[in-house]
């Protein structure tokens, strides 16, 4: 007896269930959102490496920027909430999604945290209204996994600050109005608020992207910036200032990845309902069945674990080795998935027509940044042993 | 200013709708159920006049259990409250039932100036309850309209149907339906969402609303299902190769099949 | 023979076609009775013409007012014909007027309404067909005078003379408090065509059309049709119509009653678009054209031929209206 393929591969385990009224809404709207306004442009918008700006305010007014901040014009929902909006914006594109990441978890969450009461009411409700950009300046050229050693300097002079680096593989960059940035200092580290247009700041689009296409990326330079000590996050001090914010940001990243993977999957069935050959649908072949039943177990994993560690967050118990958990085992399944699922859809599997192999190219970036594999896996490591082992 | 807008939880038209086997009323256990799509138009006609004069809005729906959360998203567009009558009685309910119970439930709101609604529903397809719903309360039927402005105690439309264009004008209170083409409704908000489930939502009594009825008054059945039969499937068709005269023959084709 | 009164739909000028099939249809039942709703004078105009198409009465339901309001002359008229031909059952037009006038006169006689028949046998039960087609139903009315709104062609009309006797109804004055006032009227469809995801009738063109100039070919027939016009992604892709118009996966859904495709291979990304269409017609040069599978009618022929000759044919009946 043949029935009908599952929409939803998630609807395996009735993830659904296990949410409430709100947060299922709140996923519903965005993904409505999302289709309305973006699927139909994402393949194109990745070809031409366009990201739609335009869109920014449309987010703002859902709600979507800083959605888990409180006040200040942000929506205050939970976490599971937010990590269920990075779920379908991830479906959608990991480019897109990573601007909201940046937007709401790096910079307004460095602002949030961290900054003075002029800073946030300055900032936060106009990147809330998605009127203006963030961007989080922390990896450099020569420092990624090792953020402590960065040479971008902040020297005092007088009551300012002169602020000499630069910065690489910044979201938002090339777009932002406002740049967190982090320098070291006498003291250590320090975070800093740099406005587009301080004499001194410019910086430069990176092109020849394979990945993260419908997203814009860019070096930032400081050539000698004269900043006020009012543009310094007061409460920032250490790598504690930085870490947190990638940790609120990995967190979204972690739901993002199971969008990511439920997109190709929901893709290969699809395709695999409708592809003929010898005379029946590939769906009905065995090894196709097998690809798409591990992966389908692999996906229902990772949403329950992002599931409940949205949960130990809600419950303010979250510790950071549980969000490298999350990153690691999501983001690494999701890419596996990805590439299977393009491998399903055969030759069309090549096509922006499609999404798997733009997922598959897109999770390359996720798989690196906020924290390569190896850095989570000995994050992890650490957690378990009690053995520091990073160098 | 006090606006209804009256709203249905349909099946969802991507998904399958079937009748079910025992009295051919819509199956709704296997049905995905959604806020028919028009509502959200009216929901939003309503809330652009609440952006530019007080207004409070009510929204009200008749339907089963489920037909709460249809309310509930208007609520998180940024309606006050929600009215839902729901009772076992009035499955299967037929339009003109449909419209009594609406209507009484718009008199359950004080000063109505206006009534908002949908053109017509995606399932049932009448197009005709929101102009019942007008003769039953007495309020002038402003009804299909794309283009809807209020200003000092009138209203004033552009409707267009199948039958043409036309201008319309009436006095508050009155009932307004809205076409696709009105305008565009905004997604509900984050906060939008959250404040929702606060609004409060009444559920009236069915005998409340009817307190001189019987149940053989209101609910009398009016028509009757005597078959109803699934259509076969989509099988290869006719194949005809042109000589000239095909086009003619498409025209023979269309017209036999009623589409012309 | 008991009376079945027949709403009369008309301009003023001519009484429209879907009249004439509704007296067939009343002819089913009883005699036919039509009503006349309009400016004095208009019944007198429309006697002759009713008559030779069945109609042994004529009600003439006419006031100065009478085409200044929305829909309450109408079922003013009506109410006041029921109460005086006691019929069988009152047909009108399902059209947007219609069902709302057959609406309001079912709440004020607590009758039974059926609306959008596409058939009627002499026992008055009628023919639906719901759920965009998945589904065809037949249902009668149990509980006072039937009202019934049936579908503009569904029934053939029939020239049937007889004498017509003439009645005068008396049409109240309306209250302007509850009656919706027409400051300016517009009849035909100007302006727009239908929403793609709404239209009842979607001509799409695909690669076949070969230009965007060609695509003029496939925006005649959908307005011969009163349709929305609609693109294959490879029209799309090679510049000959706009993005918004696409059908299919990565476009639009659409599931009208009837989906023309000129020029239109039928690839499966396509096909998922449209196929929950009620009627499929496609019309493609190469038989071997996947679409020819799901068509219910499939001409292998040039669109460039086929195409004028049905936009002509279709211009030509909604003329007679």
């Amino acid at each position: 007896m043949n029935g009908k393929p599952m929409k939803d591969p998630l609807e395996l385990l009735d993830i659904a269930s296990v949410l409430t009224d709100e947060e299922r809404e709140i996923q519903a709207t965005v993904a409505r959102f999302l289709a309305d306004r973006v699927r139909p442009h994402i393949g194109e918008w990745f070809e031409n490496a366009h990201f739609a700006r335009e869109l920014a305010p449309e987010l703002g007014k859902l709600g979507v920027l800083g959605m888990h901040l409180e006040g200040y014009g942000c929506a205050g929902t939970n976490a599971v909430s937010y990590g269920l909006a990075c779920l379908e914006l991830e479906a959608a594109d990991s480019g897109f999604r990573s601007f909201v990441s940046v937007q709401g978890s790096l910079s307004m969450f460095s602002i949030w945290k961290w900054g003075s009461q002029e800073q946030k009411q300055e900032w936060l409700p106009r990147l809330a209204a998605g009127e203006a950009i963030g961007c989080f300046g922390l990896t450099e050229p020569d420092f990624g996994s090792n953020p402590s050693g960065m040479r971008t300097r902040a020297v005092r002079d007088g009551d300012d600050w002169i602020l000499n680096g630069s910065k690489m593989w910044i979201t938002n960059g090339g777009i932002a109005d406002v740049a967190t940035v982090w320098a070291q200092t006498e003291h250590g580290i320090r975070g800093f608020l740099v406005p587009r247009g301080t004499q001194g700041f410019t910086t430069r689009d990176i092109k020849q992207k394979m990945s993260l296409r419908a997203s814009i990326t860019s070096e930032l330079y400081f050539d000698n910036v004269r900043l006020p000590e009012s543009a310094r996050l007061p409460l920032a001090e250490g790598l504690r200032g930085p870490l947190s914010c990638l940790n609120e940001a990995r967190f979204g990243i972690l739901f993002g990845a199971v969008g990511a993977a439920r997109d190709c999957i929901q893709a290969a069935i699809e395709y695999a309902d409708s592809r003929v050959q010898f005379d029946k649908p590939i769906s009905s072949f065995q090894l196709t069945q097998k690809k798409l039943a591990d992966m389908s177990l692999s996906l229902g994993n990772a949403a329950l674990l992002a599931l409940h560690l949205g949960r130990l967050k809600d419950q303010h118990r979250i510790r950071p080795e549980q969000i490298s958990v999350g990153k690691l085992n999501n983001v690494r399944e999701a890419i596996a998935i990805a590439r299977e699922c393009r491998t399903i859809l055969g030759a069309n599997g090549i096509s922006l027509e499609y999404s798997p192999l733009r997922h598959a190219n897109n999770l390359e970036s996720v798989l690196t940044y906020e924290g390569t594999s190896e850095m989570h896996t000995l994050i992890v490591g650490q957690a378990i042993t009690g053995q520091v082992a990073f160098r | 200013m006090n606006i209804v807008v009256l709203v249905k939880q349909v099946p969802d038209t991507g998904a399958e709708r079937t009748l079910s086997q025992t009295d051919h009323t819509l199956d709704r256990e296997d049905a995905d159920l959604v806020l028919d799509e028009i509502n959200e138009r009216a929901a939003e006609a309503a809330l652009i006049l609440k952006e530019t004069t007080d207004a409070h809005i009510t929204v009200v729906s008749m339907g089963p259990d489920s037909a709460r959360e249809a309310i509930r998203k208007v609520l998180a567009m940024g309606a006050d409250r929600g009215i839902h009558i729901c009772d076992d009685r009035l499955r299967g309910a037929d339009v003109l039932t449909t419209a009594k119970v609406l209507a009484a439930a718009v008199r359950t709101v004080e000063d109505v100036d206006l009534v908002l609604a949908g053109n017509t529903t995606t399932d049932g397809q009448a197009s005709a309850v929101p102009a019942i719903v007008a003769e039953l309360l007495g309020l002038p039927q402003l009804t299909h309209v794309r283009q809807l402005t209020v200003d000092a105690g009138q209203v004033s439309a552009e409707r267009e149907t199948d039958n043409g264009e036309a201008t319309l004008q009436a006095p508050l209170p009155a009932l307004v339906s809205i076409t696709e083409k009105i305008n565009e409704p905004r997604y509900p908000s984050f906060k939008g969402i959250m404040a929702a489930k606060k609004k409060p939502v009444h559920t009236p009594d069915l005998d409340d609303l009817f307190p001189d009825a019987d149940d053989s008054g209101l609910l009398v059945t009016r028509t009757r299902v005597v078959e109803a039969v699934p259509r076969p499937p989509r099988a290869a068709g006719i194949r005809i190769t042109d000589d000239g005269s095909a086009g003619r023959h498409l025209v023979e084709y269309l017209i036999a099949r009623k589409l012309v | 023979m008991p009376d079945v009164l027949v709403l009369v739909d008309h301009d003023g000028e001519h009484v429209y076609k879907s009249t004439y099939e509704l007296l067939a249809a009343a002819r089913r039942l009883g005699d036919p009775a039509a009503v006349v709703v309009g400016t004095p004078g208009t019944a007198g105009r429309f006697k002759e013409s009713l008559a030779r198409h069945g109609a042994t009465s004529v009600y003439a339901a006419e006031s100065g007012e009478a085409g200044e309001f929305l829909a309450t002359p109408t079922v003013d008229a009506l109410e006041l014909a029921v109460r005086d031909a006691s019929p069988a059952a009152v047909l009108v037009c399902a059209t947007t007027d219609g069902r709302e006038a057959a609406g309001r006169l079912a709440a004020r006689l607590d009758a039974g309404l059926l609306i959008d028949a596409v058939d009627l046998d002499s026992s008055g039960v009628v023919t639906q067909i719901v759920f965009g087609g998945s589904y065809t139903v037949r249902s009668e009315v149990t509980h006072g005078t039937p009202v019934l709104a049936l579908r503009p062609g569904a029934v053939e009309p029939e020239e049937h003379p007889v004498t017509a006797v003439e009645r005068t109804l008396a049409l109240p004055s309306v209250d302007p408090a509850a009656s919706a006032r027409i400051t300016a009227r517009r009849t035909g469809l100007a302006g727009d065509r239908p929403a793609l995801n709404e239209a009842t009738v979607v001509v799409s063109g695909g690669r076949g059309v070969g230009g965007a100039q060609g695509f003029e070919v496939v925006e005649e027939l959908a307005d011969a049709l009163g349709g929305a016009v609609g693109a294959s992604r490879a029209a799309v892709d090679a510049g000959y119509y706009p993005h918004q118009f696409q059908v299919g996966q990565t476009g639009k859904s659409v599931s009208p009653q009837l989906y023309i495709a000129l020029g239109i291979s039928g690839a499966i990304q396509h096909l998922a678009g449209m196929q929950t269409s009620k009627t499929i017609v496609a019309v493609n040069k190469d038989p071997e054209a996947p679409i020819f599978g799901l068509a219910d009618c499939g001409v292998v022929g040039d669109l460039f031929a086929v195409a004028p000759q049905l936009t002509e044919g279709v211009a030509a009946r909604r003329a007679v209206r």
